[in-house]
């Protein structure tokens, strides 16, 4: 199959959880639960392990070996997203929990005053919605949002009365978690510069299987904020990353106040710590910091272009073999050069619970539900979905299981009687 | 998860109650009308009691969620209505106990009748929410019938 990594059978060794069975080794595990979370390669592991177990201080104050070997393998790490994304200053990647907290500072720092206007779209994770809903009420500011198409891509055609004068933040999804859309971002964020508002990308799922490089974009086109977690690019939990314009970024006012995000302090007031730290406060994800390092490591190794010609194979051959089950319909657009690695689908008289609850008993992991995207859900009438979700480790094979799993499902609900 | 255990997930009672809801639909009269949500998955049920002198005459809902939500809805209509607000409690205790029990617990067939197909589900935490909502928004909705009974005493 083209565009499948050549050294797949390679891969799938680094990441030591695809060798877990099911019933006595009977029922191997079919992973298609990566745009939930993705697996860990080795590497990852090991690297956190080591850390912990050599390495582990506190970081940027302990003044003893540890202590500066621990603050060299977190800058490193720094030094290392800010090579994945391509970021024009490495001081611009700021370290959060995860991509929710990325937005979550932006919507509470940015200042909104009654009249301003954030704009949003219909196919947004519950993440990049509700903060912006809380800026809104808080501020007065009003909160508008992009419709969608009936094939699942962003309705551009009011684009002239959603981005005007008003307009203060765009905040949108590069790849929808739940219809797989990749968005026209560099259109939209040449827009919103041009009214001035400032734009804020949710890469939560873009990072894991599209190649960024936001230094060599045209400024015009690049966004101002760019979140994702590590947790979906191969690494640990806990750790995410916010990148933000230089400027942008020292504008806002600082979000959590504590320790590490000072310049000096005395009782009555503070002075901050120039950017990044001045947004880290408290003592970080030190070990996670270090396994994303080591995750965008690997995932550089195998390089971003592969992993997404990888995906975009994989993606082609499911949408075809999901087209030949009997009741499948697949929700967003048709054509997998426009998704990323998630698709979402009904099959006709089983609930989408009941249809992971028996694939699950084939081996066969997808996620059943709303995949917080409730107003994407709504717009087309679907209360739950299904999705399975592939990553550079998934092999066509793992498709058919999913396929043949599909037909188990519609036999053991009796769906052809 | 093997073969085995997923028959006894969906036993065909449940799948029965699925595919043929008893009592599904919104009716009038109704003392008390709830909206219950499971939010982990979206699954969702519009329920109102009718009860008149303690008695539960009706139980009607509207629900859209798996079919181990739905057959548990099912099944509630089936063992509550004509009962006693009283003796649905104690049915809704034996139920809860049921699915609380880890798959350990031996139901009650007498009190539970058709719902003892549940015990299965049991064995699997993340749909015993599932099982649960309908329970859940009937024992909420009892509870306002019940203050909007001692209300009109007044």
């Amino acid at each position: 199959m083209k565009g499948l990594l050549p050294d797949l059978d390679l891969v799938r060794k680094d990441f030591p959880i695809l060798e877990r069975t099911f019933d006595g080794g009977e029922t191997p595990l079919v992973y298609l639960d990566s745009a939930n979370t993705s697996q860990k390669p080795q590497i990852v592991i090991d690297t956190m392990v080591d850390h912990l177990e050599r390495h582990n201080a506190n970081i940027a104050r302990a003044m003893h070996h540890l202590g500066a070997e621990a603050t060299e393998a977190f800058e490193g790490a720094r030094d290392t997203v800010a090579r994945f994304l391509g970021a024009p200053e490495r001081d611009e990647v700021i370290f959060t929990k995860n991509a929710s907290e990325g937005l979550n500072l932006v919507a509470n720092t940015v200042p909104l005053s009654p009249g301003d206007v954030v704009v949003t779209t219909e196919m947004e994770h519950h993440s990049n919605i509700v903060p912006w809903q809380l800026a809104t009420q808080r501020s007065g500011a009003s909160l508008k949002w992009f419709g969608l198409t009936d094939s699942g891509e962003l309705d551009l055609s009011n684009i002239d009365e959603l981005i005007t004068p008003a307009t203060k933040i765009v905040a949108l999804t590069w790849v929808s978690n739940m219809l797989g859309t990749i968005n026209p971002i560099a259109e939209i964020t040449r827009k919103a510069h041009e009214v001035g508002a400032l734009v804020v990308i949710d890469a939560a799922q873009a990072a894991p299987v599209l190649p960024i490089d936001l230094a060599s974009m045209p400024e015009e086109e690049r966004p101002d904020f760019l979140v994702f977690t590590g947790h979906k690019v191969v690494g640990p939990t806990g750790i995410g990353v916010l990148w933000g314009r230089r400027a942008a970024l020292e504008a806002l006012p600082p979000f959590l106040g504590g320790g590490e995000m000072i310049a000096t302090v005395t009782m009555e007031k503070a002075t901050y710590a120039p950017i990044p730290h001045k947004f880290e406060a408290g003592t970080p994800p030190i070990a996670e910091a270090i396994g994303l390092g080591a995750a965008l490591e690997y995932l550089m190794h195998v390089g971003m272009e592969n992993i997404h010609a990888h995906e975009q194979a994989i993606t082609a051959y499911a949408l075809e073999r999901l087209a030949s089950v009997p009741g499948v319909t697949v929700l967003g657009p048709p054509d997998a050069a426009k998704r990323g690695g998630a698709i979402s689908f009904e099959l006709d008289g089983v609930h989408p619970h009941d249809v992971a609850q028996v694939l699950d008993s084939k081996g066969v992991a997808i996620r059943a539900g709303h995949h917080c995207a409730k107003p994407a859900h709504q717009r087309f009438g679907v209360q739950a979905s299904n999705r399975m979700s592939s990553y550079l480790y998934t092999t066509p094979a793992e498709i058919d299981a999913l396929v043949e799993g599909l037909e188990y499902v519609r036999s053991f609900f009796k769906l052809d009687k | 998860m093997t073969a085995a255990n997923l028959e006894s997930m969906y036993q065909e009672i449940i799948l029965d109650h699925y595919k043929n809801p008893h009592g599904k639909g919104l009716r009038d009269p109704f003392e008390a009308e709830v909206h219950h949500v499971n939010p982990t998955c979206g699954d969702e049920i519009t329920l109102r009691v009718h009860v008149v002198g303690g008695k539960i005459e009706d139980i009607s809902y509207d629900s859209l969620g798996c079919s181990i939500s739905q057959a548990s809805a099912s099944v509630l209509n089936d063992l509550v209505v004509g009962k006693t607000v009283d003796e649905a409690m104690v049915i809704h205790e034996e139920f809860l106990r049921l699915m609380q029990g880890k798959g350990q617990v031996e139901p009650d067939e007498d009190i539970l009748e058709d719902g003892i197909a549940f015990a299965g589900v049991a064995k699997f935490p993340a749909r015993i929410k599932c099982a649960l909502l309908s329970w859940m928004a009937w024992k909420d909705a009892a509870a306002q019938a019940n203050e909007h009974a001692l209300a009109e005493e007044k």
